[in-house]
């Protein structure tokens, strides 16, 4: 097993390497120019290009991508220009956020999602499988930010059940200390209650409308796995030996249906982690993903590159950890390695 | 027959629901099996007998149910029996064994766990005794090592291993009635032979019944009581095993019985006299006059396969050479040759080499070593890659196993047939195209009304004409026959062998014809060679090898063949 996710990790050094070459190639072709955006509309020439040399800029692309290495080497990605902080301290800091909102919105997503994939399998043509259908449709047809707006306006506007869509935490709220970064934990581990449930309001309802949204894929595929594997010979064997419903659909049907399944949820995860830009806009989430896109506009190519760099990476490592899970549940694979 | 049969099915009539209405899969039909009675039922594909015992056991999918009559079991009746009720029976007083062993168990749970399960649910075992009842198990059915095969994997098993394990699984509770479900299709002879005598011993052992369900005649005879033979729905013929061979009386038990290759009879027996065409000349061997070349020189053939090596990653990423074994040899230095009209069988388990064999000679995979002569030219050094350029390509066709996956199924037949020609032949214009697979179509007696169905809209045999018509549209020399009958039934492999040989004759090819079924080959190859384990054990005429074997493999494959009386 672990020979395998070694293996598996030295066939990542590749990717890595071509994402850096990459993301540092492209931020170079990305059109505006960094320095005139900075200097200002009344910047003379002569302080565009001093502020080009400040940054490196007028050196040839080699001699840019060594020190870019370099200094990655070291854990420096950069300055952001817009925020005026270092883009790692940047990144760290609003990783959890997008990376919290993610996970939560995932499992509410599963809690769902498994369950009714399953009984809409062994229940093929019965009402559960057409509100299966319903839920799934529904679910990719609306848009992200539109099943945002309508939550907010349901459960914060008319119902006022929700607290107001401005951020991870009440304004009143003080931030517990920061050991994961990821708040729900945090605040358990500091035993500070109050402020856990201020998070968890807030937190519930983007999560909501990222799980709506990430319901469709993974119902289908939970339904169609589930079909497939309850067609099969052993599944026959398995009733044929008498043995009963939970075992036959929890022990023997559902494992093997896992497989496609766990790499859809991968799949899933790292798309939602990205690319939740929009979700984060109406709930004013500190995310990581609004941080990229606000960088982008500004032709502020530090934090670009960092932000690719670590979603490549969280990809990477998150395909090692489903090849892992692959492993655990199907005996066949751990051979490959 | 008991005066209280164990089970006891009258009447019983199962409908599939399907979007035409419903449709009868089985047609009123009475069997009934005593206590310690082993039952055949044997007909062909459709003829209902999976079906049946699917609703003995209740495991009829969504669209299939009991439309009437009773089926009683120790005097239950199972079809009225509760959920609960059944789920008790299922695996204690009832067990299957099914077709395709391997596909049979779960292929992520370890084979003891599989049979721990089915212990613990009859609560034959607690979780303390499980794992030691599951290895008693194992050792029943003769596994060796039940303590290390406890853990395997079904993958990690040989066909022959999964079935015993099957067998295992079934077992472990004591039940009273076993129903085999084909247990021994796929696997060879020699397989099929320790599987069924095992299956004999221990339900004799333990005074089970059991139900062999099964298209074989031969099985049927060597191995039951009583014969049930089932033909599109109904129970035709009801006998006792030794007479129903020695004077059946339905039509279609005739014909059954005809169609099964046997000893001492030519191919045109296995037709009904009825259909039988032209008698075919007596077959007088056909190899050529002596001094004449062979049409196929196999000189000193090597396949060789590198075998998985472990840490073969890590070691070229350090760039360290392994000390390296010996590769694997599919193919170890064979030679024969193939004359011009003639059929050589090519016969072994799986494994053999014999497949690796017919590949290389149809310059699929290239040779590790030796020579592939073809009427004077080595086409074993043209890469197999540039082969289907070449103008030897046409000359050298194949028939593949099964007919349906052979075939693509979005061609129609006519797209099937004319593709070689259209890849590799001058004929040129729709018309032409058209006229010659018409031409085709007649040749392999495949109605030419049908050459613009899919697949899925012809029959299994319809489906292996269409295989053939395309094997010889380019009027090939030399035809390789990969076990074309194997998927079909025994009535619809009686017509195929004939238009075969019929072909050959009016041709003027030659097959090499493999096979794993020693009856057929003795019906349709001049010659036959016997491979095991990558070499030749043995080679000579038909009537030779198969007659007075001289190797003592070919003697244990021949010995293993369940022959009906003739």
């Amino acid at each position: 097993m672990l020979r395998m996710i070694g293996a598996r990790l030295l066939t990542t050094v590749p990717s890595v390497i071509g994402v850096i070459i990459v993301t540092f190639l492209l931020t170079r072709v990305l059109p505006g120019d960094t320095a005139a955006y900075f200097a200002g509309p009344a910047a003379t020439p002569q302080a565009i290009a001093e502020i080009r040399n400040k940054l490196g800029l007028d050196r040839p692309l080699p001699q840019q991508f060594v020190s870019y290495v370099t200094a990655l080497v070291k854990g420096d990605l950069g300055q952001s220009l817009t925020t005026g902080q270092s883009v790692i301290s940047d990144i760290s800091a609003r990783l959890p956020a997008s990376a919290e909102l993610t996970l939560v919105g995932l499992l509410l997503a599963m809690a769902v999602a498994l369950p009714l994939g399953v009984l809409a399998a062994v229940k093929q043509g019965s009402w559960v499988d057409h509100l299966c259908r319903i839920v799934a449709t529904a679910g990719v047809s609306l848009p992200v930010f539109f099943t945002g707006l309508l939550l907010v306006y349901v459960f914060y506007f008319i119902l006022g059940w929700s607290p107001a869509p401005l951020g991870r935490l009440d304004v009143f709220a003080s931030e517990p200390p920061r050991i994961t970064g990821l708040l729900l934990i945090d605040t358990l581990v500091a035993r500070d209650f109050e402020t856990f449930r201020s998070a968890f309001a807030q937190l519930i309802l983007p999560a909501l409308t990222l799980a709506i949204f990430s319901l469709a894929p993974i119902t289908r595929m939970t339904r169609a796995s589930m079909l497939a594997v309850l067609g099969a010979d052993f599944v026959r064997t398995a009733r044929a030996s008498g043995l009963s419903n939970t075992k036959v659909i929890g022990t023997y049907a559902f494992r093997n249906a896992m497989l496609p399944v766990v790499t859809t949820l991968g799949m899933v995860f790292s798309f939602l982690l990205g690319a939740n830009v929009l979700v984060e806009k109406v709930f004013a989430w500190p995310g990581i993903g609004s941080y990229a896109v606000e960088a982008l506009i500004a032709s502020d190519y530090a934090p670009i590159q960092g932000f690719v760099l670590i979603m490549a990476i969280m990809y990477v490592a998150l395909n090692l950890l489903i090849d892992v899970l692959y492993g655990v549940i199907d005996p066949r694979v751990r051979l490959e390695g | 027959m008991t005066a209280q049969p164990l089970l006891d099915i009258r009447n019983l009539t199962v409908e599939f629901a399907t979007r035409r209405g419903a449709v009868q899969a089985v047609k009123s039909i009475d069997i009934q099996v005593g206590k310690g009675e082993t039952v055949a039922i044997v007909g062909e594909s459709g003829s209902g007998k999976s079906v049946t015992s699917y609703a003995v056991v209740r495991i009829l999918d969504r669209a299939g149910k009991v439309a009437e009559g009773s089926i009683s079991f120790s005097g239950i009746d199972l079809v009225t029996a509760d959920e609960a009720q059944m789920r008790d029976l299922r695996g204690r007083e009832i067990s299957m064994i099914f077709q395709n062993p391997r596909a049979a168990l779960n292929p992520i749970r370890k084979v003891g766990k599989q049979i721990e399960d089915v212990l613990l649910q009859h609560v034959q075992a607690t979780g303390a005794t499980a794992r030691e009842k599951a290895i008693e198990a194992l050792t029943k059915v003769k596994i060796a090592r039940p303590e290390e095969r406890y853990d395997a994997y079904p993958f990690e098993l040989s066909g022959g291993m999964c079935q015993r394990v099957v067998i295992a699984l079934a077992l472990a509770c004591q039940p009273q009635l076993l129903i085999a479900d084909e247990p021994t299709t796929g696997l060879d002879v020699t397989t099929q032979k320790a599987v069924m005598d095992l299956i004999v011993e221990l339900t004799r052992e333990r005074g089970m019944s059991t139900i062999l369900i099964t298209h074989d005649l031969g099985l049927a005879a060597a191995y039951c009581d009583r014969v049930v033979v089932m033909e599109k729905g109904r129970v035709v013929e009801t006998a006792d095993a030794a007479d129903i061979f020695r004077n059946p009386q339905h039509p279609y038990t005739r014909k059954l019985m005809q169609a099964t290759p046997r000893i001492g009879m030519s191919l045109a027996d296995l037709l009904p006299e009825a259909s039988s065409g032209p008698p075919a000349q007596a077959r007088a061997p056909q190899a050529a006059p002596a001094g004449t070349e062979p049409l196929m020189r196999v000189e000193n053939l090597v396949k060789e396969y590198p075998r998985p090596a472990t840490g073969a990653f890590f070691a070229k990423l350090m760039g360290k050479a392994e000390p390296s074994s010996p590769p694997f040899r599919a193919v170890d230095g064979i030679s024969f040759d193939v004359a011009r009209g003639e059929t050589l069988g090519l016969v072994g388990e799986s494994g053999c080499g014999k497949s690796t064999t017919s590949m290389m000679i149809t310059r699929l995979i290239d040779p590790s070593g030796g020579r592939i002569v073809f009427d004077g030219t080595d086409i074993g050094a043209i890469p197999a890659k540039q082969f289907a350029a070449s103008p030897q390509r046409r000359r050298i066709q194949m028939v593949f196993q099964d007919p349906t996956d052979s075939l693509n199924p979005r061609f129609t037949a006519e797209r099937a047939i004319a593709d070689p020609i259209m890849r590799m032949s001058t004929l040129n214009g729709r018309d032409a195209l058209r006229a010659r697979c018409e031409e085709l179509a007649r040749l392999v007696g495949l109605p030419v009304e049908l050459i613009d169905r899919f697949p899925h809209q012809l029959s299994g045999g319809q489906k292996a004409r269409v295989g053939i018509a395309r094997a010889i549209a380019l009027d090939p020399d030399l035809v390789i026959l990969d076990e074309p009958t194997a998927a079909l039934d025994v009535s619809v492999q009686a017509v195929v062998l004939n238009l075969l040989e019929e072909l050959k004759l009016r041709l003027g090819m030659s097959y090499l014809f493999v096979s794993h079924d020693l009856n057929v080959v003795r019906l349709l190859c001049d010659r036959v060679i016997v491979m095991r384990s990558g070499a030749i054990v043995e080679q000579g005429t038909a009537e030779e090898v198969l007659g007075s074997p001289k190797a003592e493999y070919t003697k244990e494959l021949l010995t293993a063949i369940p022959h009906p009386p003739a």
